[in-house]
């Protein structure tokens, strides 16, 4: 925060309607997709409402935050409190993909030996599916979801580690540019960054198709298939968020909202670039690689 | 732009009307909220139990039908570890560690009232679950105990939708909770306040918040799992697939048995504060308590499998798990012990709070007990799902938790409402609900021992007395509460005027605070002197 301008007390907002808003529209939107994926034909116009509502609270919330920010509300602790609070909701992201990772290698490291006979817990082969051999990819010995072909490491997906890679590399450039007051270093670094992170987005669209439609390597294509698509998947739809996120804040830049001492904003959302960035070198490694 | 700064030069002007408690972001009202919400569970969760009672007072089906029986079950676990235990302790925090470190709130005020408002919204859920299967077309109960093992999870209907995403709400906003906590005691404490001299309930409660944000999202990843496998074609915990059904009693229990320590520590928080005072000696062992509950965290994240001993893993991994769950018992026995210690030619006086604890330390260890008889593998065969499991988490989790948080409200109400409680009425509280507690809970070992299996809506009748007795016990328990209950409504309403410093014997910043304490308190960080009377601790 500016440090002339340093305010005396720690800033506690008036009261705020968002919290509430934040939780109507949480509500509506799990309602809705309950009912949805039960086939109740209004839950899917719910979920809509929910969402809209969702965006909006967002919009809101972060105006505030953002027009207290500018009239320097904010002192040196609040954004120590903002930074810390931003760590630790990336590990608490972390332990969420873990639960993902750790499935994987729980399937593939303990339960396949057991299900192809290994050990004694081996009587499950012998009982119901005797003759299968485990060989990690699989779509188990109910052959789930037909034959499939699998997702290579070398094509699209070591592109896109290039690219996710190089995107980490151009935010960290922008903020160099943020930090020597360079407006122009700083959004086209940004600009770029989120340039790399549409590309990634349009790449794995690509690849999912192209799985669907030509490998018939499918969300139901078994453990694989499982597996493959909610790692590959959540990792989506976060690299989605974080490039609606950058270009937020590019928006945020352009308007000249952040100074070499003023940006947490920026450097919260460079954070969650990098821990992007490194869940999907995880992913590359464990899901495509080995 | 400057109009904004303008406003926000903080004035004593308390908001009124509703918007003051559902915009709110200040902290005693938040925990005033988060307190109100688990009384309510706490009554919800006990009529599920006193239906379960019920059913259970004869042998035969009388009341409800198996499948409500187990929703019932399923229900009850829910909404008081979800709903009682877990809200009552964040409202503890909530109310207490900003006073207790001399900070003006918590640190990030607005979202600290966002992880209160999601909880009505997943209790809404969770009721609906409940309900949904009522209504035509609404599928089946969910009959599969609160710990939702595939694959009977994967066959009941769309109610079993309305609960995972009540889970996914719990966890948002158990998560939001605990990061403004970690942020709180990190960043806001008083100027001068070292780690090592916060007062024993931040600690607690930092732990406990560590515990949160590493387990909760990994059983939010589960259950994601579970809804992909209901209604996507994944085949997670699908043998057929290539998958494991017990893949999903490991997500689940690496969530569910450090919540065990997220629902016993801040309890153990309460204590740390209750005993000294009414011992008038300074807590025995500060460090070495840090010291045992950073242990008890450690080892509680690495030991989860011993839920699951009967599902067929190898002979090393169970006999890690066995060794594992029984070392923890050498740290919770010496915060035990320095219970103890503290007590120790102490000049005791046994006010309501103090009951409590002392009680605590009676009951929780034989809980503990029991549960190093569940700790070893060859025993535990026999014992699994039987009312001996029954038995031991209500041992440890009422006394462990509950109890804690009891006392904690008999300590802290006078501070928080600036009356005191009536202690004649409190002290019959007390006896009713500890006599009621166990006449319920300790012949539930002998049926367990006996064989008889929980979660079952029948039993053979060689099992009724003890039933009977139980079921009675129930009674005595469960009416109990409305005694607490209008304990707390008539300290609400009046009573003898409480001073700043409730308690002779009580140290801390929140002593030095009028009761009740203005509405901003804390504006300005405390003085030395007042953080001297907070760690001075002479051994």
């Amino acid at each position: 925060m500016s440090a002339e301008q340093q305010t005396e007390h720690y800033y506690i907002p008036d009261p705020s309607p968002w919290p509430v808003v934040g939780m109507v529209s949480l509500l509506t939107t799990l309602v809705g997709a309950a009912l949805a994926i039960n086939g109740v034909d209004i839950g899917s116009y719910v979920v809509i409402a929910g969402l809209l509502l969702f965006g909006y609270l967002l919009f809101g919330w972060f105006s505030d935050v953002v027009k207290e920010n500018l009239s320097d509300c904010y002192n040196h602790q609040v954004d120590t409190s903002f930074r810390m609070g931003m760590i630790w909701f990336i590990a608490s992201e972390v332990f969420f993909f873990l639960a993902f990772f750790g499935a994987l290698y729980y399937i593939r490291n303990i339960a396949l030996p057991w299900l192809g006979g290994d050990g004694y817990l081996g009587t499950t082969n012998e009982l119901l599916y005797d003759g299968y051999t485990p060989v990690w990819p699989t779509h188990g010995p109910g052959e789930m979801g037909g034959d499939f072909i699998v997702m290579g490491a070398w094509g699209i997906p070591a592109i896109n580690t290039f690219i996710l890679l190089t995107s980490g590399a151009t935010i960290t450039w922008a903020h160099w540019g943020l930090k020597l007051n360079k407006q122009n270093h700083l959004v086209w670094g940004l600009a770029s960054t989120i340039g790399l992170g549409v590309i990634f987005v349009i790449l794995q669209a690509y690849e999912y198709g192209h799985a669907y439609s030509d490998l018939n390597l499918t969300l139901e294509t078994g453990i694989y298939g499982s597996t493959f698509y909610m790692l590959t998947g959540f990792h989506g739809f976060h690299v989605t968020m974080g490039a609606i996120m950058l270009m937020a804040i590019l928006g945020r830049s352009l308007k000249g909202h952040f100074s070499p001492h003023n940006h947490f904003a920026f450097e919260a959302v460079a954070w969650y670039w990098h821990f992007v960035d490194v869940v999907w070198l995880g992913l590359f490694i464990f899901v495509y690689w080995l | 732009m400057s109009t904004y700064a303008a406003e926000h030069h903080h004035d004593d002007h308390v908001p009124t009307g509703w918007r003051r408690w559902v915009f709110s972001t200040n902290h005693k009202d938040i925990g005033t909220l988060y307190l109100l919400f688990a009384l309510c569970m706490l009554f919800l969760g006990g009529a599920s139990a006193m239906l379960i009672r019920a059913e259970l007072f004869q042998p035969g089906i009388q009341l409800l039908h198996p499948d409500l029986y187990n929703n019932l079950v399923t229900n009850h676990a829910l909404i008081m570890i979800f709903g009682a235990v877990m809200p009552a302790a964040a409202g503890l925090a909530n109310w207490m560690i900003p006073l207790m470190i001399g900070a003006p709130d918590m640190a990030l005020p607005r979202m600290n009232n966002l992880s209160f408002w999601i909880l009505p919204a997943a209790a809404t859920m969770l009721i609906l679950s409940f309900v949904v299967p009522f209504f035509p077309g609404g599928g089946s109960q969910i009959n599969t105990g609160w710990t939702l093992y595939p694959p009977l999870s994967l066959q009941v209907g769309m109610s079993m939708d309305f609960l995972i995403f009540a889970i996914h709400l719990l966890g948002i906003s158990s998560v939001l909770a605990s990061i403004n906590i970690i942020v709180t005691l990190f960043n806001m404490r008083a100027p001068g306040m070292t780690l090592m001299q916060m007062p024993m309930f931040c600690w607690t409660w930092l732990v406990t918040a560590f515990l949160l944000i590493l387990v909760v999202p990994v059983l939010a990843g589960g259950v994601t799992m579970l809804l992909f496998d209901r209604h996507f074609g994944t085949s997670f915990f699908d043998a057929a697939g290539g998958g494991d059904p017990v893949l999903f009693q490991h997500l689940f229990w690496f969530f569910g048995h450090p919540e065990v320590y997220v629902l016993l520590l801040p309890s153990i928080g309460v204590l740390a504060h209750v005993i000294p005072t009414f011992s008038r000696k300074p807590l025995f062992g500060y460090k070495s308590m840090v010291g045992s509950m950073l242990a008890v965290a450690t080892i509680g994240m690495v030991v989860w499998a011993h839920h699951q001993y009967t599902i067929g893993m190898s002979l090393g991994a169970v006999t890690y798990f066995m060794i594992g769950t029984i070392i923890i018992s050498i740290p919770v026995g010496l915060m035990i012990f320095n219970f103890i210690a503290t007590m120790w030619r102490g000049s005791m006086t046994f006010e309501t709070p103090m009951l409590f604890a002392v009680a605590i330390i009676l009951m929780f260890t034989f809980g503990g007990l029991s549960g190093v008889m569940l700790a070893v593998v060859p025993a535990d065969m026999q014992y699994h799902d039987s009312m001996f499991v029954v038995a031991h988490f209500h041992y440890v989790l009422m006394p462990g938790a509950v109890f804690g948080l009891f006392a904690g409200v008999f300590y802290w109400l006078p501070k928080w409402t600036g009356h005191m409680y009536d202690e004649v009425l409190a002290k019959w509280f007390f006896w009713i609900n500890v006599i009621g507690f166990n006449i319920t809970f300790f012949p539930q070992h002998f049926l367990g021992l006996a064989g008889m299996p929980r979660r079952i809506v029948d039993y053979n009748v060689m099992f009724t007395e003890f039933n009977v007795v139980s079921s009675i016990g129930a009674i005595i328990f469960g009416l109990s509460h409305l005694l607490l209950l209008y304990i707390v409504i008539k300290t609400i309403r009046g009573g003898k005027k409480a001073d700043a410093k409730v308690w002779e014997g009580a140290h801390g910043l929140e002593w030095h605070l009028d009761s009740p304490p203005a509405f901003h308190s804390w504006s300005t960080a405390p003085k030395a002197i007042e953080l001297t009377d907070t760690y001075e601790k002479p051994q």
